[in-house]
């Protein structure tokens, strides 16, 4: 899994790419609280538009994220989800924006 | 009676986390000859890593153990697949099946078992503890017009 973050003023974007599962699970956590830590963000943008299979781990990894932002007093969004990812998190009830046609 | 499979995989590996990936994958590869969409197939490659990822996580906590995997394919176009291990096994099904119901700590979702159940037609889950675990999910490929 790779994480790239990116930061515009007091957002933070972090874009995966690659299989988020139990196994990349792990240092994406890592990755994301490393960049939390340096940025202190008011907003954190998960970008899944480079994300080609996700499964329960990826719930873990959202339900962290918004845990954390909400003790920065911050926001969490999630988007450019693929269909795939967006099931999972549908099954879950996590409100996610979906992939449009045409985007990367 | 036992009916028999048209067609069957069967693996077995270790438990790794590098191997979740695999075995979704194998199970992917072998399901293509129903000529699944996309979509169906990736119901079947998540159900597979959330079992998988179970018998990795919870089965041998604390050593690395065998995992069985088995895919068939039945008359009507069936998938069956059977996710087995010999760890220590879960001590209240029921309960283990619950949504957000975990005993994975922050890692994972307790989203497991909702999951399959919720992406396959069907889902048996045999634990005894101390013995192991058996999973089982079914999922009926539908026919596609312009198909034979």
């Amino acid at each position: 899994m790779e994480v790239k973050s990116s930061t515009n003023d007091r957002a933070l974007t972090l874009a995966l790419r690659g299989e988020l599962d139990h196994h990349a699970a792990r240092e994406t956590v890592t990755a994301m609280e490393r960049a939390l830590e340096a940025g202190l963000p008011m907003q954190l943008v998960l970008d899944f538009s480079g994300v080609t299979f996700m499964d329960s781990s990826g719930i873990a990894v959202a339900m962290r994220a918004s845990r954390r932002m909400a003790a920065l007093g911050g926001t969490v969004a999630i988007i450019n989800v693929p269909a795939q990812a967006k099931k999972v998190f549908d099954a879950a009830g996590i409100a996610c924006a979906a992939k449009t046609e045409g985007s990367k | 009676m036992k009916i028999k499979p048209n067609n069957y995989i069967a693996l077995d590996f270790l438990s790794r986390s590098v191997n979740e990936g695999f075995a979704r994958t194998a199970v992917a590869a072998f399901a293509a000859q129903l000529d699944p969409t996309l979509d169906e197939l990736g119901d079947i490659k998540t159900a597979v890593s959330e079992a998988v990822t179970n018998a990795i996580v919870h089965a041998y906590p604390d050593e690395l153990g065998k995992i069985g995997l088995r895919a068939s394919i039945f008359d009507g176009n069936v998938l069956e697949i059977v996710v087995r291990d010999w760890g220590c096994g879960i001590p209240d099904v029921n309960k283990a099946r619950e949504p957000l119901y975990t005993t994975g700590g922050e890692e994972r979702s307790g989203m497991g078992f909702t999951i399959m159940e919720s992406f396959m037609d069907a889902l048996i889950v045999r634990s005894k503890p101390g013995k192991g675990t058996v999973v089982t999910m079914k999922r009926r490929i539908a026919q596609r017009s312009g198909r034979k």
